[in-house]
């Protein structure tokens, strides 16, 4: 599926994922964080940097992960990324949405 | 986000391995989707918020037609804790939390746990037994107010 974020032709899933992390830059995560009424501080790009690493690294993502990843706490986390931090997140750093349980 | 689930609130009443996964992955996934959750541990459920006992909670090998096991072998010394470690190591494959850990994670996620008064009084437990997590001891009529409004969905697991 194409999209339009920020002004730049992207190709999403149906759910408005990233298809191709490399098609990503700052003003699409900007841009999709601003849809979910998030603000990006540096703490959120730090997260944001860690869970690429994740990805492009085949790590498979979860709160454990985060729990684990010594940059971020879970409490925290909620707060940066309000009403599902992991789906939200995700999107935001303009990879695949997370298909673990937990 | 808008969802028709606002808030999904679990009632553990079981004190095998199972039942608990079930109750904290389900109340972990609904914290993941933006919905709030809450769980209500009571009778044996109350087993999964011992101190001493969370990490000792085992699979029911008798009377679980879903362990294909001959109710007789299932009732042999051990056969319980020796399904229970194998099940572990698959969990843990799936990179799925020990109890313990888990409880902690729903409680950062900002899952309330609650222990049911009536269960804890008959148990005679103290506070002290309990998970330092705990959001506090509540009757059963305190746990209904909480459910008191739109969206909210009960599980008794």
């Amino acid at each position: 599926m194409d999209s339009n974020i920020a002004g730049i032709r992207v190709d999403v899933t149906e759910d408005g994922y990233l298809s191709d992390l490399s098609q990503w830059n700052k003003e699409i995560a900007i841009e999709i964080a601003k849809e979910n009424n998030i603000e990006l501080t540096d703490k959120h790009w730090e997260v944001l940097n860690w869970i690429q690493e994740q990805v492009k690294n085949e790590v498979a993502l979860s709160i454990r992960s985060i729990k684990k990843s010594g940059i971020i706490d879970i409490k925290e986390f909620y707060d940066l990324f309000p009403g599902g931090p992991l789906k939200i997140s995700t999107k935001i750093a303009g990879v695949p949405k997370p298909k673990s349980c937990i | 986000m808008s969802t028709k689930v606002k808030k999904m609130l679990f009632i553990l009443s079981k004190g095998t391995i199972e039942n608990a996964y079930a109750a904290f992955i389900m109340a972990n996934g609904a914290r993941m989707e933006g919905i709030e959750s809450e769980i209500f541990f009571t009778f044996f459920g109350l087993e999964a918020i011992q101190k001493k006992k969370l990490e000792h909670l085992h699979v029911a090998t008798v009377g679980n037609p879903a362990m294909h096991m001959p109710t007789m072998l299932g009732g042999l010394p051990g056969m319980e804790a020796l399904a229970t470690s194998m099940m572990k190591k698959e969990m843990e494959k799936l990179d799925m939390p020990p109890i313990g850990e888990f409880l902690e994670i729903l409680s950062d996620s900002g899952c309330k746990l609650w222990a049911c008064k009536l269960a804890v009084d008959m148990f005679h437990l103290k506070k002290e037994d309990l998970i330092d997590d705990l959001d506090g001891i509540l009757t059963i009529g305190d746990f209904y107010n909480r459910a008191d409004q739109e969206g909210c969905q009960l599980m008794f697991i």
